[in-house]
């Protein structure tokens, strides 16, 4: 479904396509042009990737070869360590990782269920219904994802500190309720919309009631864009740094990117190895699922873009 | 036709004309959509009020502490707009968004353009680089970024050394205010060219191979082909994204205060929300700090109302 189809008297691979420099030129040319593409994709590989690699190959390097004049570029068997990881879970002088990462976990998922729910609800409003009142909502939505939450911070401190709830899970979890909702009611109605009506009204001629036809026809259809919609929110969660620092200060309450700031403190040298070990642990869930659902969020930007 | 109709994931119509169907008049979508507006007024809207009344008061320490704030009419917001270093973070802030926002969007579309011309399995290899870059969470890279610029055992300084053979290490990248924001400029680009290059690559095998075949026989030239061609077919697409990437690249908070955070100096650095975050919490001046943030706030909304025009137009 997601592959280009062009007329059918044109191959479909782009490898074999015509592609605009090739025709007018002779083969040895073309040759040598692809040659050329071919290297710059591998140097482009190599320079997105670089850091990312880099990041977890010094994670397993012992601390002689991190803190060593020479770096170590190709990690051989016997440079290969987990100290690291034991420093950054277990370190003792630094706020601990574990409840870090429960708090994480907690305040993640809470926020992410909670505004997939009230999301889906509103989705299905603007997606299935005309009411009064319908763009003036869309606009605000569309707004509001423009203020600044930072210029926001002291406001939703005081805020959250006249409500006794600061370093409280709860306290966090609203904040990104609402910072998450606009962006899922987005991304949810334009699932929603996409789910033809006909389904629907089929259902009603062989007898569903309204709401059985949405829940039997439409909702199950909704599923990968409730799924996808959720790790985008997941993602977002996870990865906020700014509202946890300024909510959670506290050592026991601390979320995983304000631990993972704990690592540099101003009277010490940074232990850079530990500090890869505990980066490479709060990133790779994040580009697992990453991985997983990339596909559908620039597909929503183009989709209806591009005017034929 | 056919083509920019399959390209499309599906679900992500935005295009789906809104549906008509069900009677005007019925209470039932408003109890829908009562919980998300629940939500924002409270969580947005009501800061977003006490943000501006606060703009309009003395308040300060002694405010955070209990005592009743007192009005001060315009004077916040006169501060700000006749201080000299509010003019000189937004100088800064809007000097960096630019140069952020064009390299990352001819990169992105070089790389859109790199990416149709490889073949298949390049052009994996390609994505899957971009998409390690583009999945890592903002605070990690710019830990790995400042680990990698690290002044005694930084990869850069080394290979630096290796390819000039003049001795690199010792020196620190993030003391001078131009090359901390060199360095700044990197991990921007590094993050946000794959989300340019994806969205141009989507945009730009959606224009219909005849037309830039028939071009070719015309005798268009492949950089006439580009501008006369492929960029007038994506052109919502590329406002929209030149308007999304100029509102992230001007509200930058996370990486420059992370990478404050890592070296450099932080009055010397400080974009618009990293300054006006100080200016409430380090000197404690949060009617100043608030009236900052509105005039934020506005510039803010200015810019953005293109993106929201267009996106209604769509929506239509």
């Amino acid at each position: 479904m997601a592959t280009a189809t062009t007329t059918p008297s044109l191959p479909t691979t782009a490898a074999a396509r015509p592609l605009p420099a090739g025709a007018a030129r002779s083969p040895r040319k073309k040759r040598s042009a692809n040659v050329v593409f071919a290297v710059l994709g591998v140097i482009v590989f190599v320079c997105s990737a670089f850091p990312v690699y880099w990041m977890v190959s010094s994670s397993f390097l012992p601390t002689n070869k991190v803190r060593a004049a020479t770096p170590t570029f190709f990690p051989g068997p016997d440079d290969f360590t987990l100290r690291n990881y034991e420093t950054a879970i277990f370190g003792q002088n630094r706020a601990p990782f574990l409840p870090a990462l429960e708090t994480s976990l907690k305040v993640t998922f809470i926020s992410l269920l909670v505004a997939l729910v009230i999301a889906f609800l509103a989705s299905v409003a603007l997606g299935r219904f005309r009411f009064r009142g319908r763009r003036a909502f869309i606009v605000s939505i569309l707004i509001v994802q423009m203020i600044p939450g930072e210029a926001m911070l002291l406001t939703y401190f005081r805020m959250i500190d006249s409500w006794q709830m600061l370093n409280t899970i709860i306290g966090l979890t609203i904040l990104y309720i609402a910072s998450v909702l606009p962006f899922t009611v987005w991304t949810l109605r334009g699932f929603v919309a996409a789910v033809p009506m006909e389904l629907e009204e089929a259902a009603m001629i062989d007898g569903c009631s309204r709401t059985g036809a949405f829940w039997r026809v439409t909702f199950p259809l909704l599923a990968p864009g409730l799924v996808s919609t959720g790790v985008f929110a997941f993602i977002q969660a996870w990865n906020e740094f700014v509202l946890a620092l300024v909510i959670m200060s506290r050592p026991e309450s601390m979320t995983l990117p304000v631990w993972l700031r704990t690592f540099q403190q101003a009277t010490k040298a940074t232990d850079w190895g530990a500090l890869m070990a505990g980066s490479t642990l709060v990133a790779i869930p994040v580009v697992i699922f990453f991985l997983i659902v990339q596909g559908r969020m620039t597909g929503g930007l183009v989709a209806g873009a591009v005017k034929g | 036709m056919t083509s920019s109709t399959t390209v499309a994931p599906p679900g992500t119509g935005l295009d789906a004309p809104p549906r008509r169907r069900r009677r005007r008049g019925s209470p039932f979508p408003y109890v829908l959509l009562a919980p998300s507006l629940a939500v924002l007024l409270v969580l947005v809207g009501y800061p977003l009020v006490n943000l501006i009344i606060t703009s309009f008061q003395h308040y300060g320490r002694e405010q955070a502490f209990g005592q009743p704030p007192t009005w001060a009419g315009l004077e916040n917001y006169t501060t700000v707009l006749t201080s000299e270093t509010f003019y000189r973070v937004l100088g800064r802030s809007f000097a960096f968004m630019v140069v952020a926002v064009v390299t990352t969007f001819v990169l992105g579309t070089l790389l859109a353009l790199l990416m149709m011309r490889l073949g298949k399995a390049m052009r994996m290899l390609v994505s899957i680089g971009l998409l390690l870059a583009w999945a890592m969470p903002a605070l990690t890279s710019v830990i790995v970024w400042g680990w990698m610029f690290d002044t005694q055992f930084g990869v850069v300084n080394h290979v630096l050394t290796l390819i000039t053979g003049q001795q690199w290490a010792g020196h620190s990248w993030l003391i001078d205010p131009l090359s901390f924001f060199g360095v700044l400029l990197l991990i921007i680009v590094w993050q946000g060219a794959p989300f340019i290059a994806f969205t141009m690559y989507a945009g730009l095998t959606q224009v219909p191979h005849e037309v830039l075949e028939a071009a070719q026989l015309d005798g268009a030239g492949a950089a006439q082909r580009f501008f006369r061609i492929q960029v007038p077919y994506v052109r919502t697409i590329i406002t929209v994204l030149i308007v999304l990437s100029i509102i992230w690249d001007l509200r930058l908070f996370a990486q420059v205060y992370a990478l404050q955070g890592i070296g450099g100096i932080v009055e010397e650095t400080s974009t618009l929300g990293v300054w006006i975050y100080q200016v409430g919490t380090a000197s404690g001046n949060y009617g100043m700090s608030a009236a900052a943030a509105v005039v934020m706030v506005v510039i803010m909304l200015v810019i953005s109302s293109a993106y929201v025009r267009q996106t209604l137009k769509e929506e239509d």
